[in-house]
């Protein structure tokens, strides 16, 4: 159904081409949403959106843009897309949008916007921007969600609110670690994910 | 002036911009490899937050509050940002081009910079508090309290990685933990080093 080179616009962000552990871009907000699962999804989707829609409006604007202001009139575009976001989240969602707290409005600063919208957007087709645009936001996501995955589990013993590790382990002596809800911790845990990662992928390095 | 003072000494410590919320994080990684470019940078940010958070505070306080725009913040304070980092570049560029050429691409990226809308942000949020509170910003003072201790403790922490990098250079570290990972992780025990001014009360 989809040519080669548009599946690998799609799908190469999400293990060989990952936008946070190989490009190095959106480590703030990937690293301050993930004391819980939920925070973190919610967060992935967001960003997921935004980048997929502001990657085809760049993409279909990229011809009239002049090349010295192109900065802010991405800019612009994005801080329009995160206002209505916020305002979304707002409205539906008050107390996710309120553990996100700034980090809704970073999204605007999130280098993956900046990054795919000029690397990509400013030189591609809409179509093949809008799946860059989905790729990276998955592989953002993905991330997000299995650092997430282990601060909660380990840190807090549930997974999206529900606790998961059994009362008779408590009893049993078991303690979730303190630790795991530091934000030391999710540096740690993405610094052994790029280490687990580039393991895997080194034949290709 | 004893809350200023206060709010400048905690956002350099236990509020710091790196190991407390992580912001700024895709520069200071990237730019972290000498100690002389991290320096020019984190003083290019300390500059630039200097300028743009207490002209974002009057914005919000004497423009978006009393006129009830604050959904219109975002694009606001991001435009002042780009229009004050453009400002910085060509200063740059003119008085000091060895400076220019070494930050290179992450110059005009202090505009995305997560640091410096962050602390916008941060504001935004902290006029809301009790002016009692420790954290609160009430006044124009406070807001530049609050942009230089920001701006000095991201200085502080890019310049101490960039220390550490030159040192760990001559270290065995496993192949594919070399470069990124291990950084990632040295930052993560410097996060946790710093967490013991979390506690502190002035």
């Amino acid at each position: 159904m989809l040519s080669q080179k548009t599946k690998e616009t799609l799908l190469g962000p999400l293990n060989v081409n990952n936008p946070v552990v190989v490009q190095v871009l959106g480590i703030c907000s990937a690293l301050a949403v993930t004391v819980q699962l939920k925070p973190a999804l919610v967060m992935g989707i967001a960003v997921t959106i935004i980048v997929a829609l502001s990657n085809v409006i760049i993409s279909l604007l990229r011809n009239t843009i002049p090349m010295r202001i192109r900065i802010i009139v991405q800019l612009v575009v994005v801080a329009a897309l995160v206002t209505l976001v916020s305002e979304v989240l707002k409205a539906f969602a008050y107390d996710v949008a309120m553990q996100l707290s700034v980090y809704i409005g970073l999204i605007i600063t999130n280098c993956i916007l900046m990054g795919r919208l000029e690397a990509f957007a400013m030189t591609n087709k809409p179509w093949d921007s809008l799946l860059d645009g989905l790729g990276n936001g998955f592989g953002y996501a993905i991330i997000l969600i299995i650092v997430a995955f282990f601060r909660e589990l380990l840190g807090s013993g549930s997974l999206l609110g529900y606790q998961v590790i059994p009362d008779s382990w408590y009893a049993a002596g078991y303690e979730n670690c303190g630790m795991m809800m530091m934000p030391a911790m999710a540096l740690i845990l993405v610094g052994c994910i790029i280490w687990a990662h580039r393991s895997l992928n080194k034949e290709e390095k | 002036m004893e809350h200023a003072i206060s709010l400048f000494v905690r956002s350099i410590f236990a509020d710091n911009m790196i190991f407390a919320f992580f912001l700024g994080m895709c520069s200071y990684l990237a730019v972290s490899k000498t100690v002389k470019t991290s320096a020019g940078l984190g003083v290019a940010v300390t500059f630039v937050l200097l300028i743009t958070l207490p002209v974002n505070y009057l914005l919000q306080v004497y423009v978006l509050n009393p006129l009830g725009l604050g959904y219109l913040s975002f694009i606001l304070f991001i435009a002042v940002i780009a229009a004050i980092v453009q400002l910085v570049e060509m200063i740059v560029e003119k008085y000091s081009p060895s400076l220019y050429a070494s930050l290179g691409i992450f110059l005009p990226l202090i505009a995305v910079n997560c640091a410096i809308m962050g602390g916008s942000l941060f504001m935004q949020q902290r006029i809301l508090l009790d002016p009692e509170n420790v954290k609160a910003i009430a006044g124009i003072g406070d807001a530049f309290a609050y942009a230089l201790g920001s701006g000095i403790g991201w200085f502080m922490a890019i310049v101490c990685l960039a220390g550490i990098r030159e040192k760990m250079e001559y270290n065995d570290v496993p192949k594919p933990l070399q470069g990124l990972g291990i950084t990632f992780i040295t930052v993560g025990l410097m996060a946790m080093a710093f967490m013991c001014f979390s506690g502190l009360n002035i």
